[in-house]
C-alpha cells in the first residue's frame, strides 16, 4: 500500500493471544467457588478506573493551563489503562467470553460496580483536584496492599498500577495544598470541593460479602481496614492545605452493588453510543 | 498551513544594494545554512514575522486540540479512547514547544495567549470545522496530519534554530498521529457498510478544508517571497498542495474511498494529479470568523483559560508565600 505501512487489527489480536498464553498461572482465576465474587470485585476496581479516567478526560483540552491539560490527560490515560487490566481480567474469571470492552461498553448503569465519588461532576478545577486527591489517597492504599495479594494476576496489575497511583497521589497532594493555601479565591473554591464530595467518600470504604470473600481468599483486603490509613493522610493533607474536614458525618453509599447517582446514565450514554448504535463493528 | 498568510510585513525581498551591512550579513548566514539563535542579532522585521508563524502555529495545536477532543468521551473501545488521549495530548505539548520557541523571540506565552483570544492572532482554519463522527478522527488523522506533515517536515531546515528543533520533535509525533488515522480507516472502510459510508462521508467533508491548509494560490500569496528567502517557509503552498494530493490519493484509492473531485485525474505529462481547488472564498470567511465551529473554537479556548485563571493565580500565590517562608526560616 502507498507510503504509509498499515497497523494490522488481526496483528494486535495476534499478540493479544500471545500475551494472554504467557499469563502467570493463577488458581483463582479458575476457581470456581469464589468466581462471582471475584468477578463482582474486578468488575468494582474496573468501573472505578473507567468512570475517572472518563471524567478525567472530559478536560482534554480544557485544562486552565497546558501543563495541567498534559497532566490530567497522562492521569486518565494511565486509569483507562488499569481498567484494561482490570476489566480483561474480569473477562477471564467470568469465563463467559466478555472481553474488557465488551464489559465497558455493553452493560447498563445498574451493572456498574465503581464508587460513587468518581462519577461526581467534574465541576470546576477544584472539584476535580478534590475528588483525585480523596480517589488517589485510597487507590494507593488499596494497591498497595493488592501488591501482596494471593493472586498473582492482581498482585502484577496492582505492582504496575501503584507504580503510576505513587505519582497520582504526589501530585494531587501538592496541587491540594497549593490550592487550599493559595488566593482566598482558591481557598474557597477548595472547601466548597470538599463539602460537596466529602458525602461520598465513604462509599469507597464499605464492606460487603463480596469483599468478606475476597478477604477469606487472601485476595485483597477489606475496604474498611483501609480507612484509617486513609483517614490519617487526609486529615494531614487537608490540614496543611488550611482546608476543614466538614461536619456533615452523612454517608451516600450503592455504587458497589449498582445504585449510582443521575450522572452515571449520562457518562455511559456518552461512552458507549457507538457501541450501542452499531452493534457488533469493530473498530 | 499551520501559519497561513504570514505577514512579512514587507512588499518584496529587497536586492542585495539595498540591505544595510548587517542584513547582508545576516542573510549571507541563511544562504549558507547557519541557523540563526535567538541571541544573534535579526531583523525586526524577521523577529515579528517568526513570532507571527510560530505563534499561529502554536495556536493552531492547542485549538487543534478541540476538534478530536470531541470524540474522546465518545471513542469506541478502551484502545481507540487511550490512542486518542495520547494524541491530543501529543498536540498540547507540541503547543507547549512552540510557545517556548516563540519566548526564545521575547514575547510570552500569556502575551501570545491574549492576541488569539482577542482574535488578533489566528489558527488554521482547518480547526474551525465540525468532527460529526467517529470516522473523521481517522479522517483528521490521516488528512489533516498528513498535511500538517507536508508542511513542517521541510520546516525542521528552517533557519531558526529553535523553531527547526520543536519541528524535528513535533515531526515524529505528527508521523504517527496520519498513521493512527490511517488506521482508523483502515477498520471503517473494512466493516460494516454503515462504517464505510461513514468513512467517506469524511472523507468528502474534510478533503477541500484540508487542501486549504497549504494556504491562498502562489499567485495570491503575498508574502512568501520574504519568508523563503529568509527560510521560514521553504516551499510554496501550491508546490507542498500538489505533493499532498499526490501522496493522499494512491492512498484514499487503497481505502476503496472516492476523492470528492470529479476533474481529478492524473496528468502523464507533469507526472501530477490535476485537481480542483478548494472554495476560496468559503476559506476567506472561515479566516475572518464564519467557519461552521469558529465561535464555539475560541469560545471553549477562552473559556478554559478565564476559568483557569483562579488556579493559576492560587498556584502563584503559594509559590510566592513559600518562597517567603523560606527566607523567613
Ligand atoms: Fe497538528
Ligand atoms: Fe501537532
Ligand atoms: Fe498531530
Amino acid at each position: 500500500m502507498p507510503s504509509l505501512s498499515d497497523m494490522n487489527t488481526d496483528e494486535v489480536t495476534k499478540l493479544a493471544d500471545i500475551a494472554a498464553a504467557e499469563q502467570t498461572h493463577d488458581a483463582h482465576v479458575t476457581n470456581v467457588e469464589t468466581r462471582p465474587a471475584f468477578f463482582e470485585w474486578l468488575c468494582r476496581m474496573g468501573d472505578t478506573t473507567l468512570i475517572l479516567g472518563q471524567r478525567l478526560s472530559e478536560w482534554c483540552g480544557h485544562g486552565p493551563a497546558l501543563e495541567e491539560d498534559i497532566a490530567l490527560t497522562n492521569t486518565a490515560l494511565d486509569l483507562i489503562g488499569h481498567t484494561q487490566l482490570w476489566l480483561g481480567l474480569a473477562g477471564e474469571v467470568e469465563n463467559e467470553g466478555r472481553s474488557a470492552d465488551q464489559l465497558a461498553f455493553l452493560r447498563d448503569a445498574f451493572k456498574f460496580r465503581n464508587v460513587l465519588l468518581v462519577e461526581v461532576p467534574n465541576g470546576d478545577m477544584g472539584v476535580t483536584t478534590m475528588r483525585q486527591f480523596l480517589f488517589d489517597a485510597f487507590h494507593y492504599e488499596l494497591l498497595q496492599r493488592l501488591t501482596e495479594s494471593s493472586s498473582p494476576r492482581v498482585a502484577e496489575i496492582a505492582a504496575k498500577a501503584l507504580k503510576e497511583v505513587s505519582y497520582h497521589v504526589e501530585r494531587s497532594t501538592d496541587l491540594v495544598v497549593r490550592l487550599g493555601d493559595g488566593t482566598p479565591e482558591s481557598h474557597d473554591r477548595m472547601q466548597q470541593a470538599l463539602d460537596i464530595l466529602w458525602s461520598y467518600t465513604g462509599d469507597m470504604f464499605v464492606s460487603d460479602g463480596v469483599d468478606a470473600t475476597m478477604a477469606d481468599a487472601g485476595i485483597a483486603p477489606s475496604p474498611d481496614t483501609l480507612r484509617e490509613a486513609w483517614l490519617a493522610r487526609v486529615e494531614d493533607v487537608l490540614d496543611e492545605a488550611t482546608l476543614k474536614v466538614p461536619d456533615n458525618a452523612f454517608v451516600h453509599t450503592g455504587g458497589k452493588t449498582g445504585k449510582h447517582t443521575e450522572h452515571l446514565g449520562y457518562i455511559l450514554s456518552d461512552m458507549q453510543f457507538l457501541q450501542r448504535a452499531y452493534p457488533g463493528a469493530s473498530w | 498551513m499551520y501559519a497561513q498568510n504570514v505577514d512579512t510585513g514587507s512588499k518584496g525581498v529587497r536586492g542585495a544594494d539595498e540591505l544595510s551591512p548587517e542584513e547582508a550579513a545576516f542573510q549571507a548566514r541563511i544562504d549558507d545554512n547557519i541557523k540563526i539563535e535567538p541571541k544573534d542579532w535579526m531583523p525586526a522585521a524577521y523577529r515579528k514575522t517568526l513570532i507571527r508563524q510560530i505563534g499561529q502555529h502554536a495556536h493552531s495545536e492547542i485549538v487543534g486540540q478541540l476538534p478530536e477532543g470531541n470524540w474522546v468521551t465518545r471513542a469506541p473501545t478502551l484502545e481507540r479512547k487511550a490512542i486518542l488521549l495520547a494524541k491530543v495530548q501529543d498536540e498540547a505539548g507540541h503547543g507547549l514547544y512552540l510557545y517556548c520557541a516563540a519566548e526564545t523571540l521575547g514575547i510570552s506565552r500569556d502575551e501570545l495567549m491574549n492576541k488569539l483570544h482577542s482574535g488578533e492572532m489566528k489558527y488554521s482554519s482547518i480547526f474551525n470545522y465540525p468532527t460529526l463522527t467517529w470516522a473523521d478522527m481517522g479522517a483528521v488523522g490521516w488528512l489533516v496530519d498528513g498535511a500538517a506533515i507536508m508542511n513542517q517536515v521541510p520546516l525542521q531546515r528552517t533557519s531558526f534554530g529553535p523553531y527547526a528543533r520543536a519541528m524535528v520533535r513535533i515531526c515524529k509525533e505528527e508521523s504517527f498521529h496520519q498513521r493512527q488515522g490511517y488506521s482508523i480507516m483502515m477498520s471503517m472502510v473494512s466493516g460494516t457498510p454503515a462504517q464505510k459510508e461513514m468513512a467517506q462521508d469524511a472523507l468528502n467533508r474534510f478533503w477541500y478544508p484540508a487542501l486549504m491548509m497549504f494556504g491562498p494560490s502562489d499567485k495570491d500569496s503575498v508574502h512568501s517571497d520574504q519568508s523563503m528567502a529568509w527560510k521560514i517557509k521553504m516551499n510554496t503552498n501550491d508546490e507542498l498542495r500538489q505533493r499532498f494530493v499526490n501522496e493522499t490519493v494512491p492512498q484514499a484509492h487503497y481505502l476503496g474511498l472516492t476523492i470528492p473531485d470529479d476533474d481529478l485525474v492524473w496528468n502523464e505529462e507533469t507526472g501530477n494529479y490535476d485537481f480542483s481547488q478548494p472554495d476560496w472564498d468559503e476559506f476567506k470567511a472561515v479566516l475572518k470568523g464564519n467557519g461552521p465551529c469558529n465561535r464555539e473554537r475560541l469560545g471553549a479556548r477562552i473559556k478554559a483559560w478565564e476559568g483557569g485563571e483562579w488556579f493559576r493565580d492560587g498556584l502563584a500565590a503559594y509559590a510566592e508565600k513559600a518562597a517567603k517562608r523560606r527566607a523567613a526560616a
